[in-house]
């Protein structure tokens, strides 16, 4: 699905990703870990190419999305996208949320989008606030809408930035719930998250990442339980 | 000191009335084109074409950097000697607006530049182009922000244009200037037109200030 080859990205003098390596199975969940710095992160983003890597090429779904000659918002359609602050437009109801891209930029009428967007609340449990705006939502909720506003594109592969991040500890449960069930359905998934319950439940596989290089990768058991490489261990102590 | 005697004021109503139709007139055409203009530019300054960047920039520093009445002579007096006749009325509104125009521009970058990144990130991970994202999720929520300093801006104008006194516009200045010349009552006269210009725009700023608070409601 995911094929990512030597993979190089670097922000002015400071290199943050040094050549990974790696593939990613039809509806496999792949969750990342590493310390703040490692590349995680700019790693999940250059995937839907929020950042361009400089080196290096990526193709999903047999597509060389790294190639010059792609057309850029056809493959984020196919790329959907969960950020850390939700990202919600906050001039718009929960529901139009989730049909805006949908109506311009798929050009769906408006009844269709419109049954769409609320099938995905449902499915996101927030049926009850089509008509709210983001700032009469908490922060699980918002991130829930955030999920089914990437859902409504149809995607190949969801990306999620660090989701529970920013969120009470109250409110992780819900949205990580959204994301087994997104799991569940066999949804092919790459997650930035230390969310230890979620990797075990969840995950087939933790990639742990450090100063831009893949330096440990299995199971969630091997990861957490047997990690083999001492840079793995040093890091798991300090966030377990 | 004489007690200051208002009669002359009322007496000389329908002729300041015209003035203040004048004034508002050429205020009116000059915000809603340096709107326009002030748009336009303040978007070209956030170009990805580094040319109009630097030329929406340099019409941006240019006209803050110089003042409205050289400007408006330039038009007004220069323009003719070089055989370019402007009418005063002409020079007036294209003076002020060129002019509000470069204040608007930047009121408009800004706006833009303060809305979070992420919002243009979430857009563009959904599909949608640089200019879809743009128009239906940046300037909607830009919009907002700028109104206190639009309103700020459109004020500042309608008080500028009391230079138009100067290229033989009878606005409300001028025509309390005329009134003047003839009753030498300079006191009655020009605090007379202190409290028109102020009514002008303490009005215009409380007709934006609920404007204001009903967009803010609906966000």
């Amino acid at each position: 699905m995911i094929e990512v080859r030597d993979l190089h990205k670097s922000f002015g003098d400071l290199e943050v990703l040094k050549g990974i390596t790696t593939s990613i199975a039809r509806g496999e969940v792949v969750v990342l870990i590493g310390a703040s710095g490692s590349g995680k992160s700019t790693f999940l983003r250059c995937l839907n190419l929020l950042e361009i890597p400089q080196r290096g090429e990526i193709t999903i779904d047999g597509q060389v999305v790294t190639s010059r000659r792609v057309d850029i918002n056809r493959i984020r359609q196919e790329v959907g996208m969960v950020f850390q602050q939700f990202n919600l437009f906050p001039h718009k109801k929960a529901l139009d949320n989730i049909t805006l891209a949908l109506l311009k930029v798929k050009k769906i009428k408006a009844k269709e989008a419109r049954e769409t967007g609320l099938e995905l609340l449902a499915k996101v449990g927030l049926s009850d606030k089509a008509n709210a705006y983001p700032r009469h939502l908490s922060g699980g909720q918002q991130q829930r809408v955030a999920i089914a506003r990437a859902l409504a594109m149809r995607p190949k592969v969801m990306l999620f930035d660090e989701p529970t991040s920013a969120l009470d500890p109250e409110m992780i449960k819900e949205v990580l719930n959204v994301m087994k069930q997104l799991a569940a359905d066999g949804m092919t998934m790459v997650v930035v998250s230390h969310e230890m319950g979620f990797a075990r439940e969840a995950a087939d596989r933790v990639i742990f990442l450090d100063e831009g290089i893949i330096v440990e990768e299995g199971s969630p058991e091997e990861i957490y339980t047997n990690a083999k490489v001492q840079r793995t261990k040093d890091f798991l102590s300090q966030i377990l | 000191m004489n007690l200051p005697d208002y009669s002359v004021v009322f007496d000389n109503w329908a002729f300041l009335m015209l003035g203040m139709q004048e004034t508002l007139r050429i205020s009116a055409f000059a915000v809603v084109i340096g709107f326009m203009i002030g748009s336009a530019v303040g978007l070209l300054r956030l170009s990805r074409v580094r040319v109009l960047r630097m030329a929406a920039g340099a019409y941006v520093e240019f006209i803050r950097g110089t003042p409205l009445l050289v400007q408006l002579y330039i038009l007004y007096f220069g323009l003719p000697s070089i055989g370019i006749d402007l009418t005063a009325r002409a020079a007036a509104i294209i003076g002020l607006s060129i002019n509000s125009g470069a204040y608007v521009a930047e009121i408009v970058r800004a706006g833009i530049q303060s809305i979070d990144k992420g919002q243009t990130e979430a857009a563009r991970s959904l599909g949608m182009s640089g200019h879809l994202a743009m128009i239906f999720v940046i300037l909607p929520q830009a919009f907002r922000r700028i109104i206190p300093p639009l309103v700020n801006e459109f004020i500042i104008l309608i008080k500028d244009s009391s230079l138009l006194s100067l290229i033989a516009i009878t606005e409300l200045m001028r025509a309390g200037q005329h009134i003047r010349s003839r009753t030498y009552q300079d006191f009655e006269i020009f605090t007379a037109i202190a409290i028109l210009y102020f009514i002008v725009t303490f009005t215009l700023s409380n007709i934006l200030g609920v404007l204001e608070r009903r967009l803010q409601v609906s966000d």
